[in-house]
């Protein structure tokens, strides 16, 4: 018997419902952004005027469907570059600041720890601001010391990429991190011992453990620089990643039907991108309970 | 010696992206806008020291108001955070079956994955005049004409609670995890009623995931800029939308940062205060977690 769990029916079916209830209102939103984009109708709200796919494909005027929307389609490539690029970044540093913190011992070691995690703490809008504060007054240095214009440091796509980087190579440290502490350091000293080089080890044996790490990190990194709203709005230039475009027409258009869609497209692929993540990490099933 | 040199070279090799890294993009970056809330402009291109951006802050109400409505706001959606979510942290950890359990966590996580601003756009279609809501309050018979539900501040509580409460339920969870329902058994053997198990057992033990959720959900919350406003609309007054204006609309930079030094100031001090009061430390609870 389950000492922990409620022991009266009544209770236990009250406790069943609240869960229950609970997981609706999880759900609740997002069901209702998706389902109206499949709505016939120039309004993402009831009466339900039958099923269409033209709020995806469609291409004559009040319907243009997203994947043939301009500014929308831009900005999804926008954002997919951006991802790429911060996901590769903050991967290779999450695994050079794993090793460091893992392998290595030096002065300052805790306060540099403690240094990494807090940018996760830090509200995205200030570490925008402060990113662009600082870029400005770099660009505007120069300008003044050397006169050459150093435009990559005026808001656009390269703040914007700094700016996620900041934080997001908080999580692939800590993920790629938690992976190495468990590496059995005796594969690589049997490896050194048998004539391997260390750039071999490396290659053959530690890698490879880490990989599924490094994936999962660099799918979470790109997930969430996709999503990033805060700090990016602070740094953006004239090319607007896909959150912005969207909340613009939030902003000024109330909504149509299109942001259904684009809802849609999203739930489906993060909800892919995360499911891949999730599988990836869980060789054994011992290791799935964190 | 050779092998030391070796080690040596490495270890500068590591430590050169981490010190690029924060020094670059946390520290410098932080520094820069604490440095220009601490400047006035006297006359076009002429700046001193002052510390007129901060008098300006106290002398405006709208401001300090806005700020210490957004604390109010997110102390309460904390509050509310962890009352929706330890009930469902602990059905996760102690109740659920092996299997439904992972299940249930990963359908947790599930809105974690999905952007803010699709979650925000979500609660619109329900709530808005036009919404599912108030269409169903229609049919219904319970309402006579569109109810508008957004653009209140239960709504902007009602948003915010959803965007957070994963981050509630997640360190519970694994604190949870650890216990021993043995412990539990003793607890009602030594004739303890449900009421003071869960108050002198389970509570205590869960301190540490409580406090690192509560952390997060605070910090998140205070930084929060889309669910108020979208939610809240042009009277929703959260501090992250006055930073916004005063760098974006207004174009004084000066001020903006006041503003952030400011929110990470009072945030950071509640954080602390938060810390004291349970005895807690940092290094226990978020990085941990």
């Amino acid at each position: 018997m389950n000492v922990a769990a409620p022991q009266t029916p009544l209770l236990k079916a009250t406790y069943r419902a609240y869960v229950a209830l609970f997981f609706l209102y999880l759900a609740a939103p997002l069901v209702a952004a998706c389902v109206f984009a499949f709505n016939d109708s120039t309004f993402a709200a009831l009466p339900w005027r039958g099923f269409t796919l033209d709020w995806f494909f469609g291409d004559t005027d009040p319907k243009i469907g997203l994947f043939n929307d301009r500014r929308m389609l831009a900005g999804l490539r926008v954002s997919a570059i951006v991802g790429l690029i911060v996901a590769l970044l903050s991967v290779a540093v999450g695994t050079t600041n794993a090793f460091l913190f893992e392998r290595h011992h030096f002065p300052f070691k805790r306060l540099l720890y403690i240094l990494s995690v807090i940018p996760l703490v830090i509200p995205g809008v200030i570490l925008g601001i402060s990113i662009l504060v600082f870029a400005s007054m770099l660009a505007n240095g120069a300008e003044a010391a050397f006169g050459t214009d150093l435009d990559f440091l005026r808001p656009g796509l390269f703040l914007v990429v700094l700016g996620q980087f900041s934080f997001l190579t908080t999580i692939t440290t800590l993920v790629i991190g938690a992976r190495l502490r468990k590496f059995d350091i005796a594969l690589e000293e049997a490896a050194l011992n048998l004539g391997a080089s260390r750039v071999r080890v490396l290659r053959t044996i530690t890698l490879p453990f880490l990989a599924p790490a490094m994936i999962a990190a660099g799918l979470v990194a790109f997930l969430v620089s996709f999503e990033n709203f805060n700090t990016t709005l602070m740094l953006i230039g004239s090319d607007a990643p896909l959150t912005i475009t969207m909340y613009d027409r939030i902003a000024k258009m109330g909504s149509t039907p299109v942001l259904n869609a684009v809802s849609f497209v999203l739930i489906l692929g993060s909800g892919t991108l995360a499911l891949i993540s999730i599988l990836i990490q869980r060789d054994k099933p011992a290791e799935s309970g964190r | 010696m050779g092998n030391r040199d070796a080690a040596r070279l490495s270890l500068f090799l590591l430590l050169a992206p981490l010190v690029l890294w924060i020094g670059l993009l946390i520290i410098l970056p932080h520094l820069g806008i604490g440095y220009l809330s601490l400047r006035e402009k006297v006359a076009p291109r002429v700046y001193q020291f002052s510390f007129a951006n901060y008098v300006d802050f106290m002398r405006e109400p709208i401001y300090w108001n806005t700020l210490l409505r957004t604390a109010v706001m997110s102390v309460l959606v904390t509050v509310m955070t962890l009352v929706v979510g330890f009930p469902i942290a602990y059905y996760i950890a102690k109740v659920a079956g092996r299997r439904s359990r992972a299940a249930l966590f990963l359908l947790c996580l599930v809105p974690l994955w999905v952007s803010d601003l699709v979650r925000a756009f979500g609660w619109i279609v329900l709530l808005r005049e036009t919404g599912l809501i108030s269409g169903f309050l229609q049919w219904s018979g319970l309402a006579r004409g569109p109810v508008e539900l957004l653009y209140n501040d239960a709504t902007v509580v009602v948003g915010l609670v959803y965007t957070v409460v994963l981050f509630m339920i997640v360190p519970i969870v694994s604190t949870l995890d650890g216990m021993d329902n043995s412990l539990i058994e003793a607890g009602y053997n030594l004739g303890g009623s449900r009421w003071t198990v869960l108050r002198r057992i389970v509570i205590p033990y869960a301190m540490p995931g409580i406090v690192a959720g509560c952390i997060i959900v605070f910090m998140l919350t205070a930084g929060s800029y889309l669910t108020p406003i979208l939610l809240g609309g042009k009277n929703s007054m959260w501090f992250t939308e006055q930073i916004y204006e005063q760098f974006i609309t207004r174009y004084n930079w000066e001020s903006g940062s006041t503003f952030g030094i400011l929110l990470l100031a009072f945030t950071s001090f509640v954080v602390w205060a938060g810390l004291r009061l349970s005895g807690q430390s940092l290094a226990t609870t978020v990085a941990k977690g």
